[in-house]
């Protein structure tokens, strides 16, 4: 298992490969990444803060649940921070498990979890001014699914 | 004790993180305490539901006890993913 909380971007193809070539009794990989989205047009930078020391505690106890929860293999969780353009990769998270509905659903769990329960805040800056994204109410509604 | 503030907080309140003397027994009673101190922590902390508490770097209730607690960090709700 590892999680990694990083400024710099990191190489999708690279990790899953790495990902994919440590695994040996799965027959499942499933890799779900997330991209800095310009919803509203005008996104010059998607800025992410975030808590060190507590953030990449926080990942480390989802994804270990995770692990136990679909007895995954392994589980791989990259988060970045900082100033990010639009498109630039956000994060990425990878499941390995014997079949792909356990690791399908690990992933789910994963992003639900780490999406309101990991501590990172994000806030969007537009030639009109900067904006902190609010939390959904069905971000909270889809940890109840767990 | 430390006391922490990440996102929109921090904007509001005007500093990351400082070194709070609080005979506080509970995090509830460590927010009247600031919330009383000037104006920008009253409208800061003036909806708690908006915001989120953890207790040496774990989730906890507003409800929980300082006792012994090292690091306070209010923080808004979470948006990674």
């Amino acid at each position: 298992m590892r999680v990694v909380v990083q400024n710099a971007p990191f190489d999708l193809g690279a990790e899953a490969a790495g990902f994919a070539a440590g695994c040996t009794t799965s027959g499942a990989i499933v890799t779900f990444t997330g991209i800095v989205r310009d919803v509203a047009g005008g996104l010059e930078t998607m800025e992410i803060e975030h808590y060190p020391g507590m953030t990449e505690a926080a990942l480390t106890g989802i994804a270990k649940e995770a692990v136990t929860r679909w007895s995954l293999e392994d589980a791989l969780v990259i988060h970045r921070h900082g100033a990010l353009a639009p498109h630039e990769m956000i994060m990425m998270v990878a499941t390995a498990a014997p079949h792909r509905k356990d690791a399908f659903e690990a992933a789910e769990f994963l992003m639900d979890y780490l999406k309101s329960r990991a501590p990172f805040w994000k806030r969007e800056v537009t030639a009109e001014g900067a904006d902190w994204v609010a939390a959904k109410d069905t971000d909270e509604e889809a940890l109840k699914r767990w | 004790m430390d006391v922490l503030y990440f996102a929109w907080l921090r904007e509001r309140i005007g500093l990351p993180r400082e070194t709070v003397s609080s005979e506080a027994a509970t995090v509830m009673e460590l927010v009247e305490e600031l919330r009383a101190r000037e104006d920008r922590y009253a409208a800061a902390f003036a909806d708690v539901s908006a915001l989120r508490v953890a207790v040496d770097q774990e989730l906890a209730e507003f409800g929980a006890p300082l006792v012994g607690v090292r690091e306070n960090a209010f923080i808004p709700h979470m948006t990674g993913g």
